[in-house]
């Protein structure tokens, strides 16, 4: 595998529990800056369980139990001292609807996370808005409405506005929760093509139905089925010449 | 237990392909058997019909890289659909280009029958027949998409070389001794030459097959016995 870059994010064991549920099992996966990792599998794999884990989104859930641990640059981010808001500044998430804030304007939307953290910078609002919208390929297109309310942007505009909330607050791990699967094909295409630039600076993590986007956007796929990784390979390697027979029939569409 | 796609007219759609390459291959492969029947009984008329029989051919690789072509749009294949996809579309090639060879020898029958001039045409005819077995088991290989007799196929190809290779030298000394005979043993040098290409494209065959059952590529390497 080509994993030349430090894992920023390593889950070891990771178990997930709603209730009696065990939604992800054991799962021990490495996730690296510099490249995109897709998850793929069906329904209910736990996969977005998953990712939902490594920015400790189920904290807001009654009934979930997390096992295991998660170490971003080797801490553990669900330890006793560890600040789950500190956590979410440092992986952001973007999610299947666009959803930015539609009472705020564009500019608004982008500063949010500054509003809600308080993070603290020596970048003026203009310059982090702008750098945002820049990295998220969308300020050439609302630079002379950045007060408009962001209702006005298009499904394709509004998710790279909220891919521009995320990067506004400098996380190393983007997590990208189905970003298309809400997107026309175009729209598909600019986030895709996004991701592409992004992946030098972040590492990313995209789950994903889509098969073919998977193949298109990441270099190691990890395939997840009733909540076990089952593999995790160079993208081009899974695609081609899968080693387990269950990824085999999954993504040539032997399921079920 | 080979299980069918959930989307069964895919699996269709790869049963017709999987059908036209085998139909391809099953008319080389008697292409094939009539040039060498008609090389080892003197006959012109096989040879000729054998020639005729090539048409169909060269549209079934049309309408195979058409179907393939169709399919890799449609449905974007991954994993062993695509290899079997891809493999389909590099073989076809391959079996048009030994029904051409097929077409070659039978040509040149027709005209050594035609000088009617006793010659010793040597091993020929052996090689002829170890050819013959390399295109069966390449085809069993593929129908049976059997890793081993892909590998088995491959190592007779040095065997054929090694025969062309005495053959070669036979009928050229066979022209110096019967000069009055250069011409039949010209032509008995070249189907002794497309004899040991016919090897090769079931070596590449092979190959071919190889990774669409394994996902391996072991071209331009030298295979060692498996184990």
């Amino acid at each position: 595998m080509t994993q030349a870059t430090a894992s920023t994010m390593t889950t070891h064991n990771l178990s997930v529990r709603y209730g009696k549920h065990l939604a992800v099992d054991q799962v021990s996966l490495s996730i690296h800056s510099g490249q995109v990792t897709a998850i793929i599998g069906p329904s209910g794999c736990g996969k977005s369980t998953f990712i939902r884990c490594l920015n400790r989104m189920h904290d807001f859930i009654a009934g979930v139990e997390v096992d295991g641990q998660i170490l971003l640059d080797g801490v553990d981010i669900y330890g006793p001292s560890v600040d789950p808001v500190s956590i979410r500044r440092r992986v952001g998430m973007v999610f299947q609807k666009p959803n930015p804030f539609p009472h705020m304007s564009i500019m608004q939307n982008v500063l949010s996370g500054f509003a809600f953290t308080r993070k603290r910078t020596s970048k003026s609002k203009e310059e982090i808005a702008e750098i945002a919208l820049k990295n998220a390929a969308l300020f050439d297109e609302v630079k002379d409405r950045l007060n408009a309310p962001s209702g006005a942007l298009s499904g394709g505009q509004q998710q790279r506005l909220c891919i521009a909330r995320a990067l506004a607050m400098e996380p190393e791990v983007l997590l990208l929760d189905e970003p298309c699967s809400a997107l026309d094909p175009i729209s598909t295409a600019r986030i895709e093509d996004l991701i592409h630039t992004l992946r030098t600076n972040y590492a990313i993590v995209i789950v994903t139905h889509n098969m073919q986007q998977a193949a298109r956007v990441s270099q190691v796929t990890a395939y997840f089925l009733s909540g076990k990784l089952i593999e995790v390979d160079e993208t081009r390697k899974l695609f081609t010449n899968p080693a387990d027979q269950r990824t085999e029939d999954y993504i040539t569409g032997k399921f079920g | 237990m080979i299980k069918n796609h959930t989307n069964r007219a895919f699996d269709n759609d790869l049963r017709i392909l999987r059908d036209r390459i085998l139909l391809i291959a099953g008319r080389v492969e008697k292409m094939v058997a009539n040039a060498i029947k008609s090389l080892s009984e003197n006959d012109t008329a096989l040879a000729q019909k054998t020639i005729d029989y090539d048409k169909s051919i060269d549209s079934d690789e049309v309408i195979v890289d058409r179907m393939s072509i169709e399919l890799l749009a449609q449905r974007q294949p991954v994993g062993q659909d695509l290899r079997f996809i891809v493999s389909v579309i590099k073989m076809v090639t391959y079996f048009e280009r030994l029904g051409d060879l097929a077409i070659k020898i039978c040509h040149r029958i027709i005209e050594l029958n035609r000088l009617d001039r006793s010659h010793d045409a040597g091993d020929i005819a052996d090689m002829a027949k170890s050819v013959q077995a390399m295109i069966r088991e390449t085809l069993e290989a593929f129908l049976e998409r059997d890793y081993e007799k892909a590998l088995s196929v491959i190592m007779k190809d040095d065997a054929v070389d090694e025969l062309h290779h005495l053959i070669t030298k036979r009928l050229i000394a066979e022209m110096h001794a019967h000069k009055e005979l250069v011409e039949n043993y010209y032509h008995l040098l070249s189907i002794a030459k497309w004899l040991e290409r016919m090897g090769d494209h079931c070596t590449n065959l092979a190959e071919i097959i190889i990774y669409m059952i394994k996902g391996q590529d072991v071209r331009h390497k030298r295979l060692a016995p498996t184990e």
